[in-house]
């Protein structure tokens, strides 16, 4: 078979302008949502589902922008992240930026428990749209996002969980807290290579 | 001079393997190992498997270079940021053609990985992928 001109690997894989319709990403989400929704039971299975859907995106999303980044620049460096907070920031500003078009608002770490850290947007992109009846209160559809972001990790050998959950303060009633949860390997893994 | 080229995925598991051989030096781009090289192969790369795992921890280069070496032949690593392992045995050191082999071969995996009927993990079947690894062979090795 001859695939010729028009094969996968014939396509550049450097672009410029990423940008698409946001009304066409919103109707596109919607329907992802509503396709969920009527699949399942629960608001914990809807979340679930959505997670999964976001998770095979996250190693591709990964290999492509550390590959955008960095080889397909003029750096031309050849580099992968092997710390957890560099890995975070990674997300928080490349990842993010190239799927959303913005930084994502606040990286923190939790003060109580060690591992975890918090991904925060005030104004998340794919739900602004998205306004949750009364019944289903408790979900946030970043779980969407929040399966990237755990896709991203695990490629990276960051083994964690990802939820999301809505935190909302003045101004910005639909912010979002991507809460990671590392495996406790992977602190381990940590002390012994960089010792803290 | 021939090269054994293997993709190995996050699981240990082979997602590409391929014999190449050399166009440099009159070669005519047909492996030449032995038969008996042919079946250890695949051990060498194997065997080597942990060494890269711990090198990939230590620095934050993709390009691992020479990482392990097996009665006159060398093996070459390189680590994708997804953490796809990247081997090459060879019998000659050249490390600048090796590196941009790898490079190219990122390039190559990455427009495979961006295809929504391939997930992480699966074997590599697409006869485009492969005659373009011989493409890449015949320009670098």
């Amino acid at each position: 078979m001859n695939l010729g001109k028009n094969s996968i690997y014939e396509k550049n894989l450097s672009r410029r302008n990423s940008e698409i319709n946001i009304s066409s990403l919103s109707f596109l989400f919607c329907e992802m949502v509503s396709y969920c929704h009527s699949n399942s039971k629960s608001i914990s299975e809807l979340e679930n589902k959505l997670n999964i859907l976001g998770y095979s995106i996250g190693a591709k999303i990964l290999e492509l922008n550390c590959y955008r980044e960095n080889i397909l620049t003029i750096k031309k460096q050849l580099k992968r992240e092997l710390k957890i907070i560099e890995i975070l920031q990674f997300i928080h500003t490349v990842i993010w930026k190239n799927l959303f078009s913005k930084m994502a608002d606040e990286l923190e770490k939790s003060q109580d428990i060690a591992n975890e850290f918090m991904v925060i947007d005030n104004n998340p992109i794919i739900s602004q749209f998205i306004s949750v009846p009364r019944e289903l209160k408790q979900l946030n559809c970043n779980a969407f996002v929040a399966g990237i972001v755990e896709g991203v990790l695990d490629a990276a050998y960051f083994q964690c969980t990802v939820t999301a959950h809505t935190v909302p303060r003045d101004g910005h009633p639909l912010r979002t807290v991507f809460l990671i949860k590392f495996d406790p390997a992977v602190i381990e893994r940590e002390n012994i290579r960089y010792g803290y | 001079m021939s090269y054994y080229f293997a993709m190995i995925g996050t699981r240990d598991n082979p997602i590409y393997e391929a014999e190449l051989g050399t166009f440099k030096q009159g070669g005519d781009g047909t492996p030449k190992f032995s038969a008996e090289m042919k079946e250890l192969n695949p051990f060498i790369i194997h065997s080597s498997l942990d060494i890269v795992e711990d090198l990939q921890w230590a620095t934050n280069s993709l390009y691992l270079k020479i990482i392990d070496n097996y009665y006159g032949y060398y093996v070459s690593a390189y680590v994708t940021p997804t953490n796809i392992k990247f081997m090459l045995l060879h019998e000659n050191k050249n490390e600048e053609n090796i590196k941009q082999f790898f490079i190219e071969v990122n390039d190559l995996y990455l427009k495979t990985l961006l295809n929504p009927f391939y997930s992480v993990n699966d074997p590599i079947k697409s006869t485009m992928f492969d005659s373009k690894i011989k493409l890449l062979t015949k320009k670098y090795l």
